[in-house]
Formats: C-alpha cells, structure tokens, sequence
C-alpha cells in the first residue's frame, strides 16, 4: 500500500493557492500555440476548461457523446450555485463556505481543495454575469439568492429552476466564440473509448464515431477528462440516459487510480419510482425545501388523504430530529431519515415508499404567485409526470441515486497519477469528501474548468519535455484496434437479453446491498452478483444492428459492459471501508441515534484503487487526510 | 394502473442517402404513466428480442431541458401538448386504439441520420456566428457593479429558457430558425452587458441562418404554438428591431 503525494502546497491554508499560482512555470502567450489540449465532456466543467484554454491561446479539441455541446447533463441542475459573496449581510465568508463544505462532506474531503473552491466560488459568480447568465435579481437590480442544505446562510445564486441550463449556456457560448476563431476544434457525437499513453504519458484518446462507427484517433499534449459521474450504473438514477463511467473507466484500466467509488449520493427529493418501465428518475431540486416542509403521518399504516390527516396526526420528521437546520439538512442526511420512516411503514402513496413534501404553509404565507416565481418550472414538471397538482396537495417524493463524489483520483493541480491526465468536475474525487451539499456541484465544476486547469495545465506543460507523437504511432493503433475487437466481440455474441434487461438487474443489485445503507453481508454477496451478473453478459447479452453506422444500443452495451465492471470495484471499496461516513452508511457503524459514524483513527483517508489486471484484485492505496482548520467532530445538524 | 394499445407508425430511415419510409408497429399495453419515450423503449425492447434493429430516436436528460429530444407526433413537433417536450409527453394524453405518426423534425436544415434522428448543426453554426458576449476568463468586473431591473432579467431569462431543440424550425412552413435566433439575439441584448456586440451579433446571426438555409419568418407563428418552453414571438420582434437598428445605424455590416 503505496501513500499518495496530493502535492498540496506549503504555508497557511488562505494563501496556498495564490502562493501556488505563482510557483506554477508560465508557458508563453507565443508558445501556448503550439500546446494541443484534448478536452472530453463539455458540461460545465469540460466546457468552461475548453473556452478558458482556447482563450489563452492552447489548441483545444473538445469531445462529446451529445449531437451538441449545449447538452451535457449539467444542464439539467435546477436549484443554485453556492458562492460566498455574503451579499445577504447574513455572516457569510470563504471561511464558512469552506467549513460548511468539509464538515457537509463528512470529513472526507481534501482542506486545500475545498478552501481553494470557496475562494474561486466568488470569481466564477462574476465570471458568470459578465457571460450573460441571468441570474435571479431583487427589485432594485443586484443579485437574488436563497437557502440551500447543510447551511445556515443564503448564498445559493440561481436562475428559476433552471440554473445549470443557464451556467452551461454560458460555457457554451464561451465555446461558440471560441469554435469561431478555430481555437477550440468541436467533435460531437463522439465516445471517448480509450486513452492512450506514450512514455507513461497521457497523450491522446481513441473515440467510435457514434454516427459512422468509425475509430478515430487523437493527439494532444495533455488530456482532460470532464466526463461527469457513474449514478447511472444503479440503472435508475437523475442522470441523463447516457451519463455513464465508460471514459473514466478506461483510464483506470489505463493505470489512473479510482479514488471513492463507494461515495454516492442519493438525494432526498425525487418523484418516486412508479413502474418497471421506468428509464430514468426526476429530481424536485433541494431548493423546493426552502419553502416545503418534509412530512409523514405519525401512525403506521395510516392511509388518509395528505389533506385529511389532522397537524396533530402528522409528523415534520426532520423538524422535529433536526430543529437549527429543519427541512434543510443535507442529503446523505434528509435522505437516511426518509428511508427510516419509510421502514417504520409510515410511507405514503401505493408503494409506501415516499414521503410528503408540502407547500401549503407557503402558499398560505407568501401566495401562490410567489411560490410559482420561485418553482414554477419544476410544479409543472411534477405535475406533468405525476398528473397531480402540488399548488393542491403535497408532492410526493423519495430517495434517488443523483450524484457521485468517488471518482479517478487527482492532486492538488487535479492532474491524476497518470502525467498529462487531468480531470474535472464529477469525474474527479477531490472537493465533496462523502458528501456533496447542495448547489456545490456547479461551482466545482466551474471552479475546475475556469480557474484551476488554465493555470495548473500551463505548470505541467511547461515543466514537461514532451515529444511530437502521431496518430500513427504504435499505441494508438494497438489501442484502436482493442476497441475495435471489444466492439466486434460485442455485437458477435448474439445472446438473447437486452442491454437494458442487464443493466436494470445490476442497477437492482447495487440499489438493494449498495444503496442508502450498507451491510458486509449484503455487500459480500452483491459482489458474487455482479461477477456472476457480468459472466452471462458477455455469453448472452443482444446486441442488434452493426458496427459501422448510429447504433444506440451497441453504445449502450460498451457502457454497461463497463458498469458490470466498475460495480464491482464500488462495492469492493464500500467493503474495505469499515466506517460510515456522509452516503457510505454501513449498519454495523451508527450512533445510537442512527448517525453515520466515522471511524477517524482508521479511516481518515482517501481509498485510491488501482488496476492490476482483469481477474486479480484491484489494489487499494491511501491519501492520509489531515484536519488542520476544520477540527473532526460527529457531525450533528441538531 | 391504466394501459391502451396504440398503432405507431414510425419513419425508418437507414441513412441520410436512404429515401426512408413509414413502418407500422404495434405498441400493446402501454401504461399510461409512462413517458413517449418510454413507450418507445418498450417498443425497442420487443423489436430487439425479434432480431430486428430498434429504432434510433435521440434523448438524454429526458426532465425537458437538454432539448435532445423531438419528434413530430401526428404533425406536431414533440405532440399534442403545449409546453411539452417529447420526454414530458405522458401517454396518459393517447386513447386506447390511437393511431400515432411519428416522424423526424423536416427542414432542410436539418438532414435526417437515421430514423427520428436528425443532424441539427446548423444551429451551433448560428451560435458560432454570434450568439455570446466575448467575456475572457478572469476579465470580468464584480457581478453586482450593474445592478440590472428584475423586469429585464426576468424578459432575458424567458429568451434564455430556450433549449435548442429545433422545434420552431420544424413546426414553421419555411423551417425558419427566427424563433431560435431572436430568442438568443433578445436574451444577450437585453442585458447590459450584451449590448456592446449587439449590432454585430443580430447581423451575424441572421446571415448565417440565411446560409444554413432557414428559411424567413412570415409571422405564421406555428413556431410559438409548438415550443415546448413557450417562447414568446416578441423576441423575433426584438430581433427584427435590433436587425433594422443595426443595418441602418451601425457601423457594423
């Protein structure tokens, strides 16, 4: 077990980045041209990076599975992004953004990282108006903001309930300009199936071409990976449908070390799960909880209409457990008590697998007009899937996979053990610890694309003797012609389930032993599940149609294939972590109030995992992780 | 829970070369909470099993806002529902015995892939011609230095819910993008900030529409009935304002 160097910066915490900054080796604006930059993904992390590379001057070739870049799964985020501006007087700073973060993620995070992202959060809010976001205003012109969970402050800016859609027209556009003067080169409707390296480096990606099929090789000086999270592998999750682990998966395989996989987040606000048909799961953002409250009837078993059960016969649950933080808890949290409540038998609706979320004090309080200002878009949707009217009675909502804090594990830089290998946003592991607040997922994102690559791809750039590589070269053929075979062996087999038959039953496995909580026994055998799951996959998984040519499911067989793959690992590091902590609960570790409990003397580190071959054990390597300013302490949001 | 039975006849198209043609399916008990597209899945699960190839239809996000998906439903661009998106459409809003075309979204701007697919570039062209507010990374003044009235933010952000789907094109009868480009033209020009570029950028919009064969707006005004987040047709009068601005008292040409 080999310790890891995160290359943190020496010095007080408040100046190690701008100490860093300066430390970092410049390439020259005349130089900066002859650098190529392969960005993947363009969600908000991918595409603030591209934009912000191209704009000093790199070459950028920027890749995505979508028909266009304007829409990666970052658009779909509804509810805000954090930023300590303390524009509302009401006590915040970067120090309380900061400490929210480290205590919210259960103190499982980085310290530098997460300071650095509070200092940034500002800059990007400006980054971000002066791109034409329209974020929600007063009156009088400045900028409106609300309350998110797992703090005490409003400092969530947002733009309706359509916030990541607006940040990501920003970077869009960014990119727009930039696409413009040929800086940023656009491939879209490409999938990143390999990354090739030379010399140890990473130095390009094999994608399939999802229109031709064709395998196209690319160079760069460095690769940076933007590819979001791995929700998607529990089939159901808020995920967009193709979301999917396959580009990060393919660097580990590569040598990258997965870092956290057993980190995930569900979510406490979702519309509940109401058929086997169902693709995908509709988040009601954390912000509806501002103005909601969280009920469930106080007696098992009692199956009054919402509007029918007396405030005497009802029970505000996380009011009542929580009473400083209410219905804004965070969601590792506000998820595990509507899961317990459910358990008790007081869920409602027909599955008695959902909770209440109410909005009737609102409306009574503030009028109908104001809630509809505030939430109008996501009351429509609700209503839309649902077919009933929360402005009339309360929403219905459960727990949902939405977010995963794991990811390849990166340093202080967000440059992965692989050299010339960085990643961003989702896709890395560093800022959330194990678990992410709210709001936070967008400033991280922006935070990694806008401020941290322009400055930290530069020192590596600089620093690095790289030398010219063609797309000709042997690694690139030999890789191409793996993912040739992959694909071939793929479409061969011929069997008789579906893609989707597959992937609902692993996604089934991992909801029920590696889902909201956790045992050794049901993780023990989830793992035989999922070996045994993955071995009839490849003797007898369907895949229709041909190679060389748009062929949907053939992409979705490469991606599952590396979700049966990837399970496996998540389930193997929820194992080896014999604590709980933010959304890895194990049942074997709570407080006698049914609390994650941490074990901090064995435990306070990262678990970075790497490859050593398919069919041998992954190794599991540790990033010891220090609390200097944030002391641990049991969280507690009482 | 409900279920109906429907006649589907859906457009299979192998390639942009291929001349394509309407296929009919049997879609049988279909809940009615499921989505369109989950119908679809349904349909492409049965198809699979059968041995024959599932039909390609585009889609990602599926909660209404990637604007990925979209495909006309008896005539109309994402179906019968106002403000809907095809993902949002629930079958709860089809009869037992219905019979539903399904076609790609038409426009000669937008060549059809395969099936219900269509390539819908031209649009990011007509963005790459104009559509931002050139801002540096780390140029950008303190966000509350120009306060902006909540009424204009509010008008900026109806322009900006617009999610690029392509409906307005396919539901107008020249396939003009006015609705897509004055959307965009109305969102960045009525933000201070978007005001410096905004003679140059209406001019370079519109041109490169023209270029990637859109059509011309005659105010039919089909393009506001069918876009599933309900853009006003007020903004293609912003942008034709801005445009007679711009080419008459601008420098820009």
């Amino acid at each position: 077990m080999t310790k890891l160097d995160a290359k943190i910066p020496g010095g007080p915490i408040e100046s190690k980045w701008e100490r860093h900054r300066f430390d970092l080796k410049l390439v020259n604006p005349a130089n900066k041209r002859k650098f190529n930059a392969i960005v993947v993904g363009t969600g908000l992390a991918g595409g603030s990076a591209a934009a912000s590379l191209a704009e000093l001057g790199y070459n950028v070739k920027a890749f995505c599975f979508q028909d266009t870049p304007r829409r990666a799964h970052s658009i779909a985020a509804q509810g805000g992004i954090n930023a300590a501006k303390n524009y509302q007087n009401d006590g915040d700073s970067v120090w309380r953004l900061f400490y929210d973060t480290v205590k919210g993620g259960d103190f499982r995070a980085r310290e530098a990282n997460v300071h650095r992202l509070a200092e940034l959060s500002v800059n990007i809010i400006d980054q971000c108006v002066a791109a034409g976001v329209p974020f929600a205003r007063e009156y009088g012109g400045l900028l409106a903001n609300r309350s998110f969970g797992g703090a005490q402050v409003s400092r969530t800016f947002y733009a309706r309930g359509q916030t990541g859609q607006q940040l990501l027209l920003g970077c869009y556009s960014a990119m727009c300009r930039q696409i413009g003067t040929g800086k940023i080169k656009m491939f879209p409707r490409r999938e990143m199936l390999d990354l090739v390296m030379v010399d140890g480096r990473a130095r390009g990606i094999v994608v399939r071409n999802l229109i031709s099929g064709e395998i196209e090789r690319h160079t760069g000086d460095a690769v940076v990976l933007c590819t979001g999270g791995y929700g998607n592998v529990f089939f159901l999750s808020t995920n967009a449908m193709g979301c999917n682990v396959t580009a990060a998966w393919r660097c580990y395989k590569r040598g990258a070390y997965f870092a956290n996989p057993c980190f995930t987040q569900i979510h406490p606000t979702c519309i509940p799960v109401h058929g086997t048909y169902q693709s995908k799961l509709t988040l009601m953002s954390e912000s509806l909880r501002n103005d909601g409250r969280v009920w469930v009837p106080k007696n098992p078993g009692d199956k009054r209409a919402p509007g029918e059960i007396p405030e005497s016969d009802r029970d505000y649950y996380l009011e009542r457990r929580y009473p400083s933080f209410g219905n804004l808890v965070p969601r590792d949290v506000a998820s595990r008590a509507a899961k317990a409540v459910c358990d008790e038998g007081r869920g409602v609706g027909d599955t008695g697998l959902a909770v209440y979320l109410d909005f009737a004090d609102a409306i009574a309080r503030d009028g109908r007009a104001t809630i509809e200002r505030k939430y109008g878009n996501l009351f429509a949707m609700y209503e839309k899937i649902t077919d009933e009217d929360p402005y009339r009675q309360p929403m219905r909502i459960f727990p949902a996979v939405h977010y995963t804090m794991g990811g390849l594990w990166v340093d202080y830089n967000l440059m992965s053990n692989i050299d010339g290998l960085f990643v961003l946003g989702e896709a890395n592991f560093s800022d959330h610890g194990a678990n992410r607040l709210g709001a936070s997922a967008l400033m991280q994102g922006l935070a990694d694309g806008y401020f941290v690559i322009p400055y930290t791809i530069g020192g590596y750039l600089a620093g690095t003797p790289l030398s010219p590589v063609s797309e000709d070269d042997a690694p690139f053929m030999d890789s191409a012609r793996q993912v040739t075979e992959r694909t071939q062996r793929l479409l061969s087999i011929k069997g008789h389930r579906t893609v989707d038959d597959f992937h609902r039953e692993l996604g089934s496995i991992l909801w029920d032993y590696c889902g909201m909580s956790r045992n050794n026994d049901g993780l023990a055998k989830a793992r035989e599940m999922i070996r045994d799951l993955r071995a009839q996959y490849w003797q007898n998984v369907l895949v229709p149609g041909r190679g060389d040519d748009l062929n949907q499911s053939l992409e979705r067989a490469g991606r599952v294939a590396d979700f049966l793959e990837f399970a496996e690992l998540m389930v193997e590091d929820a194992l080896a972590r014999q604590e709980s902590c933010g959304g890895h609960f194990n049942e074997k570790f709570q407080t006698a109030e049914h609390e994650a409990m941490r074990d901090d003397e064995n435990f306070c580190h990262v678990a970075a995992w790497e490859h050593t071959g398919d069919g041998s054990a992954p190794q599991r390597h540790t990033e010891p992780l220090a609390f200097e300013h944030v002391h641990l302490t049991q969280r507690s949001y009482k | 829970m409900a279920t109906i039975d429907l006649t589907l006849k859906i457009w299979r198209q192998n390639s942009p070369r291929d001349k394509g043609r309407f296929e009919t399916l049997a879609a049988r008990g279909i809940s009615t909470d499921m989505s369109f597209l989950e119908m679809l899945d349904v349909v492409n699960e049965q198809l699979t099993l059968d041995g024959r190839e599932p039909i390609c239809f585009d889609h990602d996000c599926r909660e209404g806002i990637c604007g990925m998906c979209g495909a006309v439903i008896n005539g109309r661009p994402h179906g019968p529902q106002r403000g809907t998106t095809l993902c949002q459409l629930h079958m709860r809003h089809f009869a037992d015995g219905d019979t539903l075309a399904i076609e790609p979204f038409r426009a000669r701007a937008f060549k059809v892939v395969k099936d219900l697919v269509v390539d819908r570039s031209a649009l990011d062209k007509v963005m790459v011609a104009g559509g931002y507010i050139a801002a540096n990374t780390g140029s950008a003044p303190e966000a509350n230095a120009t306060p902006i009235a909540a009424a204009t933010a509010e008008l900026a952000m109806d322009a900006a819910a617009c999610i690029g789907c392509g409906a307005c094109v396919a539901a107008c009868p020249n396939a003009s993008a006015m609705l897509f480009v004055g959307a965009k033209v109305s969102h960045l020009g009525l933000l201070p900030q978007g005001r410096p570029e905004a003679a140059r950028r209406v001019l370079a919009m519109v041109r490169e529409a023209d270029r990637q064969g859109f059509g011309n707006c005659t105010n039919v005004t089909e393009c506001e009935v069918e876009c599933p987040k309900e853009i006003s047709i007020a903004n293609i009068a912003r942008m034709n304002r801005e445009f007679l601005k711009a080419a008459i008292a601008s420098r820009e040409r």
